[in-house]
């Protein structure tokens, strides 16, 4: 059970989920931006994450690199195939990520950066989405190689992950800018909250039930007994965390609903988990098959031993650094 | 379908070297600026002279921004493996995978989390705390080299490992892995290339302001400064460069035989200059020679004989042609930054250094020399290395992903396009702020631009240290 290809499937996947939960809201911001006024309102939004976006976005970077070394067959399989959608959230992350410099270098620029961390971060996000939809949807194999076309995920349910993703992250940058700023910046917030609230629940509840009928396997897996009895919670949790949201929010309390938006994503990538552990491509390659020899992983899992809790201690405490409202006008530039 | 294959090497070998290329050009520069805005602050903190926060503080805006493109530009290499070259990625991931996962949990991590609290933090964490995040992120970007370049020299002089039964290369000795024969040269080789690459740009920059303003204490500083860094590191480099060529020469002969444009094996070859090497006609041709000189630097015997590419089968031997101008383009800005550190020594010893214009105008010119340097040397190594990915042992032509020529087209044509306008923008936007003057003058020679925007960014950088 606790070998080491199952240990690094584990740390992958908490690799990804943490990256998932910190770029979220960061991404959520840039898509968020359009709704945010010229100049201030968007200074300042941006300011809630600009001391940490770049180590938001290093866990992607830990999560593309941790495959390649722990999962190498998986990852020389999944980027081939996701080629499209790769290079499109490459390329939008570096339009949003110079954005946070670019900005405020000349106000005559504003307009371009603006619209570079708005597209950069539609982009991204919606990329992302689709890797998602078409990873669970399984990609073609052949001995030790991507056997299919350079648009194999293009498909119904890729598209309407992606479209999902883009509201869920918007959602948590909603969230988060709650809980970051004040005023009429937040008020409007409050305002856009509610009804974004709901077309995540709808969209999450779409994809909940579409991803079963994908596979007779991923089929069997949610709906056999006894699976399914453990597996009822998960539904009920999701639904408390809702209802839990949108009292939060109409109290106007700033400081719930994000971690409580974050519960929320956290269920529905467990749910994402139930439905494609043992591979790590879907219904393909198993985590066994495509592990690198244990001299790899364990000398890797030294390295996470030491330097993950350090990472955690100084992530934690650059957020501590700069916890609190962000108020206008702040930022070194 | 054959030759469709190879349009698609041919295009995935482009779209790597352009995103790699273009990518080198930041670390390149912040591994040095990161070790200066440290130095910048430890004097500082030390003396209490506010030329010294106020030099801080000029060039960390411009490291921010060179760092952000550093980090958008870094991202994608790291998936760059898969979508391109999955075949190399299955069967090197085993042991370049662990390397470059310990640089993103040493390295990455710690200059990102550090990085937020060196821009935005001095004024919440205090002077001290804040020279510490300064200090994680230059040794960060250290960590990320050490990393990195062991991870390349391993591909340049693969040990440690085995190869198992589905063709992957495993690890069977970490230690001789990440310090495989030609890392410690490579490693010594690119952080002095980083250095000098920072001091010939803070260098021209000084420069740029001290022929407006002579007087300028910023500007003053920061030359003097990036002066002594090219005095004693540039030839520092032509020393250790020299070390890491005797070093490719024992592990890499054919490598060493495309650098010199040598097709036969000789003794007492000669020092062949300038040529014209043509890998048809297996010749260099229009050769400018020195009799026997190449030995004697090469085997440090003037009878010492030298591998010529003959030596190897055709379909073997790395492209001389441009391995051979590559290498001289290299050499030759080199020694241009040798000459510029040691002829600034004179300037100071006669007390000269500040009143030369001649002088400033040729530290000026140098700005890109650092940045063409380390480009020129990285063809070398990397042209070199062919027609391998793993030396000796993987070719390149079986390393590619089985993505279709289309697709790779459209990418690098995408990323092309990108680079140019994103990077375009943000070089640009360095150009700006090096142009504002880092501290005011004290004469009103600064009356040169005397309204726009210069005059507001230094009454900004005047706000900032009330």
């Amino acid at each position: 059970m606790f070998d080491l290809p199952t240990i690094w499937a584990g740390l992958l996947a908490l690799v990804i989920l943490i990256y998932v939960i910190l770029d979220g809201f960061d991404l959520g911001i840039g898509i968020l931006y359009p709704l945010l006024q010229k100049g201030e309102e968007r200074n300042t939004a941006m300011n809630t994450v600009a001391p940490v976006w770049d180590g938001n976005e290093t866990w992607l970077v830990l999560g593309g690199g941790g495959l390649l070394a722990a999962f190498p067959l998986a990852y020389a399989i999944i980027m081939p195939a996701l080629y499209v959608p790769i290079l499109a959230m490459l390329f939008g992350l570096i339009f949003r990520g110079v954005s946070f410099e670019f900005r405020w270098r000349n106000p005559r620029h504003e307009k371009i950066w603006d619209a570079g961390f708005f597209g950069g971060s539609l982009l991204a996000t919606f990329s992302q989405g689709i890797v998602l939809g078409a990873f669970v949807q399984g990609i073609a194999v052949d001995g030790r190689a991507y056997s299919g076309g350079w648009f194999d995920w293009l498909s119904p349910f890729s598209m309407f992950t992606g479209l999902s993703l883009v509201f869920g992250y918007a959602f948590l940058g909603t969230m988060w800018l709650i809980l970051k700023t004040e005023g009429e910046l937040r008020d409007r917030l409050y305002k856009l909250s509610l009804p974004l609230m709901l077309t995540v629940f709808l969209l999450t509840g779409i994809v909940s039930l579409w991803t079963p009928f994908l596979s007779p396997e991923i089929f069997a897996r949610w709906f056999k007994m006894p699976t399914l009895l453990y597996l009822s919670p998960v539904p009920i949790i999701a639904a408390l965390l809702a209802w839990r949201i949108y009292v939060n929010l109409k109290r106007q309390n700033d400081y719930r609903p994000f971690p409580l938006a974050l519960g929320l994503f956290v269920l529905s990538y467990a749910g994402l988990g139930i439905s494609i552990f043992p591979y790590v491509v879907p219904r393909a390659i198993t985590v066994a098959e495509a592990a690198a020899p244990d001299a790899s992983l364990g000398f890797m899992l030294i390295g996470a031993a030491i330097f993950l809790p350090l990472i955690f201690i100084y992530t934690g405490y650059s957020y501590w650094i700069f916890r609190g409202k962000v108020k206008a006008g702040e930022g070194y530039h | 379908m054959e030759s469709v294959d190879n349009i698609a090497l041919l295009l995935a070998r482009l779209q790597f070297s352009w995103t790699i290329g273009v990518h080198i050009l930041f670390p390149s520069f912040t591994i040095g600026l990161a070790s200066y805005l440290a130095v910048l602050e430890g004097l500082w903190l030390k003396t209490g002279k506010q030329v010294y926060i106020r030099l801080f503080k000029y060039w960390v805006k411009i490291f921010a921004v060179v760092f952000a493109m550093g980090v958008v530009s870094g991202i994608v290499m790291s998936y760059e493996f898969g979508t391109n070259w999955s075949v190399f990625a299955d069967k090197t991931g085993p042991i370049l995978g662990p390397l470059l996962a310990y640089e993103v949990l040493s390295a990455f991590f710690l200059e990102a989390g550090f990085l937020g609290i060196m821009l935005f933090g001095l004024s919440k964490v205090g002077k001290k705390l804040h020279f510490t995040a300064t200090l994680m992120v230059a040794i960060g970007t250290f960590f990320s080299a050490f990393w990195i370049l062991s991870a390349n020299s391993w591909m340049q002089t693969p040990q440690g490992y085995s190869i198992n039964d589905v063709g992957q290369f495993v690890p069977e000795d970490w230690l001789k892995i990440v310090f495989n024969p030609s890392f410690p040269y490579r490693l010594m080789h690119m952080v002095i290339a980083a250095y000098l690459t920072t001091a010939f740009v803070v260098g021209a920059v000084g420069a740029w302001h001290l022929l407006r303003d002579k007087t300028c204490e910023g500007a003053r500083v920061m030359f003097s400064m990036a002066m002594w860094m090219a005095a004693i590191v540039a030839p520092l480099q032509i020393f250790v460069g020299d070390m890491h060529g005797l070093n490719t020469m024992e592990h890499q002969p054919a490598k060493i035989a495309a650098m010199e444009g040598h097709f036969e094996t000789q003794k007492g070859a000669p020092l062949i200059l300038f040529g014209i090497p043509d890998m048809e006609a297996e010749e260099t041709k229009y050769a400018i020679e020195i009799p026997k000189l190449g030995s004697l630097i090469l085997t440090h015997h003037a009878d010492g004989e030298i591998i010529g590419l003959k030596a190897f089968p055709k379909e073997d031997r790395p492209n001389s042609l441009i391995v051979f101008w590559a290498f001289r383009i290299m050499v030759g800005l080199g020694t241009l930054m040798a000459s510029l550190g040691l002829f600034s020594l004179w300037l100071r010893w006669r007390k000269k250094l500040y009143d030369t214009a001649l002088f400033h105008k040729a530290a000026v010119l140098m700005a890109p020399s650092g940045f063409m340097a380390v480009i020129a040397g990285w063809t070398v190594t990397e042209v070199g290395r062919q027609p391998y990915t793993v030396y000796g042992l993987l070719r390149t032509n079986q390393s590619a992903a089985p993505v279709e020529a289309p697709a790779v087209a459209t990418s690098l044509l995408i990323f092309i396009i990108v680079y140019f306008v994103v990077f375009g923008f943000g070089i640009y936007y360095i150009l700006r702020m090096m142009k504002a003057p880092p501290t005011p003058g004290q004469t009103p020679t600064a009356s040169s631009h005397p309204i726009g925007l210069d005059s507001i960014m230094s009454t900004q950088t005047g706000k900032e240290d009330n």
